[in-house]
């Protein structure tokens, strides 16, 4: 209850503080003609538009995490191993983080070798991070933790299952990324450039962010 | 400046060159809205037809046996939540806000085209799901609009079949629907505003529709959530919400969850889903009156204030949709405070709306009939929720008729006066011909003083201790002869309002065809969608440039100026002091 508290408060101070970075004091009434926007987000339409998923994101991840405290502290909770292969799977995300990364710094530079090297290795990674999580699932499933066996199961597969879903997403749009640098390659236009440069931007920050978002699940089913 | 050079750079629109790419695979913004509009709308009067089959059966139990007890709760469970989300989130987001938001700020489209029109037809899809739970074996689920565990998923309950699984599937198509929908309402908000456009020049419609959106997508993941979890209860037996259980003497296979848990995520959804829909309509309404009154709003920026002040406390107000489930009294005197607390910008509001009518040159067209319509209805639906937010005065009440007669005031009247006013508003700038003025009265009058005959007695069905959900009364000694006479009364007012809705049909149907042909700003009104280069607008919305912003949006009756209205886009007359100097930002 005191942590929805808490990310209730969050939501609501989030809102605020978006609004006070506005001109609270402008008089409207009173203004007249054209007002130049310098404190205005000067950024591409879709760099916002993904910070407002990731908000939507977070909000999702955020009542799981919720949820699954609450849902932890009733008496029939077993916790169930943590398979040794998460571990490894984390490292692999964690390397294909930072092999996208390491894209951006070379779309940056123009580097287009190390572009695609460095792309193309962070969706390997991903995708082998995917195949990981599938095995492990395999493994636990060998065992005899079913989704029914306890909630404590039914919330391990309930985050990997929806971490996982979310990374096939990213890589829906990194692969729109690849094709774009391929792409881009032939092309070479000031704005084809500028285009894989924000494609690729992007791709990094969603992977970061979900990351992140793995690592907090990963320390809440270790805790447990 | 980037975001100017989005809004009016031309690759993003795509070029419509057959029937097909025009009006069905559409990526303009106008063009969904209506889409939006009209699935909500028709959706909505399927809704409304199920709520007169139940209450045929409430007003004259022995009369008609035109639904059994089992289908009453399908029909209730399936009119509450197709009004509250179907109907009422798709018109206010999907369709005002898919119309208004780019021709308010300036914009030639959504900043995301592609997702918003894949919004439309996710939300199709949900709607095509919901409506099919009528088709599976069982019918559609009857556990009440809540859905509350365990009864949603327990063997008893009408439509544990497949028509909890389709409620809950449609559910989550929605969300993502409703997901795809607000990154286009939000973004486009922030990112595509014309020159001079900034936040505090924006009409409080698209105030109203912004914070809305935000509510929406903070929101909606809670009841993601709690659909997924219900749904792996019901379907791999999974525990989270369901409790240790006997059912017919047998134990069940679940053990030790919590029911709950489900309802503080509902509500934690449920609570900002009221105002998902209230401020789209308070912003609307607030144009509305301005426009009609040849007034500025009174206090604009309180209007706006209030808006998201609003909008962040109803994040923290959810458990009172919970006092009777039991909780810590610490926890329902926190509740009972922060709800009353929301009283206080809501009728800040309420003042500026009167104040914003008070010595204002006041039209009485159709638009403005309903605007005040909306005033009174809302007054009174918010007072009645000052008695519910007290814990002590919501116990005795909260199963009975005061519930209903409070929500529907509130919640079902009110917004649906503010879409009848908003689609009377824009009616000629969308279709370009105006409606019958006649009609459009006759059919506010009868609206407005039929729900009035629905709603008002129910409160006092409610003080008399009449409880809600049942099917028929019986005999019983607390429920005196007099009050079966009271519904039966509520029911024919329900008949009637329901048949006067024909008129608002007939006059759409009547003006598509036969209207005459509108001003392209009837109502002399200042914001930018009013300035469109044609109307009804084309595609891009503006010609060959976008246009520029000089002023706010409420220039109705300035002093010493000729005209009663300055449009947004014209520039400052002579001797008026031009505004903040441009080159400083503080």
């Amino acid at each position: 209850m005191n942590v929805s508290l808490l990310f209730a408060a969050l939501a609501a101070a989030i809102l605020v503080w978006f609004f006070l970075l506005q001109h609270l004091k402008t008089k409207p009434w009173i203004e007249q003609g054209v007002i130049e926007q310098h404190g205005a987000v000067d950024v591409p339409a879709s760099r916002v538009g993904l910070w407002v998923f990731l908000a939507v994101v977070t909000s999702l991840f955020g009542l799981f995490t919720i949820v699954y405290s609450m849902r932890a502290e009733f008496p029939d909770w077993r916790p169930l191993p943590d398979p040794g292969l998460l571990w490894f799977n984390t490292v692999l995300l964690i390397l294909g983080s930072v092999a996208l990364q390491r894209a951006r710094g070379a779309a940056g530079k123009n580097d287009l070798a190390g572009l695609k090297r460095n792309l193309t290795t962070g969706g390997v990674l991903t995708i082998a991070f995917l195949a990981g999580q599938l095995i492990a699932w395999q493994q636990l499933t060998g065992d005899g933790y079913y989704m029914a066996t306890n909630p404590a199961d039914a919330f391990f597969y309930i985050f990997t299952g929806l971490h996982g879903l979310h990374m096939l997403g990213g890589l829906f749009f990194w692969g729109r990324a690849t094709e774009a640098v391929w792409r881009g390659l032939e092309s070479s236009s000031v704005t084809e450039v500028a285009n894989v440069r924000l494609r690729v931007e992007l791709c990094s920050v969603y992977w970061h962010y979900l990351l992140l978002i793995w690592l907090i699940l990963f320390s809440l089913l270790l805790s447990t | 400046m980037a975001y100017v050079a989005i809004a009016d750079r031309d690759q993003h629109l795509h070029d419509p060159d057959t029937f097909i790419t025009k009006y069905i695979w559409s990526q303009d913004h106008k063009v969904i809205a209506i889409q939006y509009g009209g699935v909500a709308i028709l959706v909505g009067v399927v809704a409304l037809v199920l709520s007169l089959l139940f209450r045929m059966q409430l007003g004259f139990p022995d009369t008609f046996s035109l639904v059994d007890p089992n289908e009453y709760y399908q029909y209730v469970t399936m009119h509450g939540m197709i009004m509250v989300i179907y109907l009422l989130t798709a018109l206010f987001l999907g369709g005002f806000g898919n119309y208004l938001i780019p021709l308010m700020c300036g914009a030639r489209d959504m900043v995301f085209p592609y997702m918003n029109m894949l919004s439309f037809w996710v939300y199709l899809l949900s709607v095509i799901v919901l409506l099919a739970s009528f088709f599976v074996p069982g019918g559609p689920t009857g556990a009440g609009w809540t859905l509350y565990p365990p009864q949603a998923i327990s063997e008893g309950t009408p439509g544990i079949g497949g028509g909890i699984l389709l409620m809950l599937l449609s559910l989550a198509i929605f969300i993502v629907a409703f997901t795809m929908g607000g990154l286009n309402y939000v973004t486009t908000v922030l990112q595509a505003r014309t020159r001079g456009m900034t936040l505090m020049r924006m009409p409080l419609s698209v105030w109203g529709i912004f914070v809305a959106t935000i509510l929406g997508l903070l929101a909606f993941p809670a009841l993601l959530v709690a659909a997924i979890m219900m749904l792996l209860d019901h379907l791999i037996g999974t525990s989270f919400f369901m409790p240790e259980m006997l059912s017919m003497g047998a134990s069940l296979d679940f053990q030790g969850g919590s029911p709950i848990l489900f309802q503080h995520l509902f509500w934690f959804f449920g609570h900002p889903e009221v105002y998902i829909v209230a401020l789209p309509a308070f912003g609307i309404v607030s144009d509305v009156l301005s426009v009609h009154a040849r007034k500025n709003i009174f206090g604009y920026r309180m209007m706006v204030w209030a808006i998201v002040a609003i909008g962040a406390l109803s994040f923290v107000v959810w458990a009172h949709h919970m006092y009777v489930s039991g909780m810590n009294p610490y926890f329902g005197f926190f509740f009972a405070t922060t709800t009353l607390i929301i009283a206080v910008p809501t009728a800040l509001k309420v003042y500026n709306w009167i104040l914003t009518l008070w010595q204002g040159d006041i039209h009485l067209r159709v638009p403005m009939l309903f605007a005040i319509g909306f005033i009174f209805t809302f007054i009174h639906g918010g007072l009645t929720g000052l008695f519910l937010g007290n814990v002590t005065v919501d116990l005795p009440l909260s199963d009975t008729y005061f519930v209903i007669g409070h929500f529907h005031m509130v919640m079902g009247v009110s917004p649906v006066l503010v879409v009848f006013a908003a689609i009377y508003h824009w009616f000629p700038k969308i279709t370009g011909r105006m409606f019958n003025e006649a009609l459009g009265k006759m059919h506010f009058w009868f609206t407005l003083l039929g729900t009035y005959a629905i709603y008002l007695p129910m409160h006092y069905l409610g003080i008399l201790g009449v409880p809600r959900r049942y099917f028929a009364y019986g005999d019983t000694d607390f429920i005196p002869e007099s009050a079966q006479t009271l519904n039966a009364g509520i029911t024919v007012a329900a008949l009637f309002v329901g048949a006067s809705q024909l008129l608002f049909f007939i006059n759409v149907i009547w003006s598509l065809w036969k209207g005459p042909k509108a001003d392209p700003n009837p109502w002399d009104a200042t914001t930018l969608e009013w300035q469109t280069p044609d109307t009804p607008p084309k595609h891009g919305n503006w010609g060959h440039a976008l246009p520029e912003v000089h002023r706010w949006p409420y220039d109705y009756s300035v002093p010493g100026e000729e005209q009663d209205f300055i449009p947004q886009t014209e520039p400052p007359h002579a001797g008026v002091v031009a505004g903040r100097d441009h080159g400083v930002h503080h």
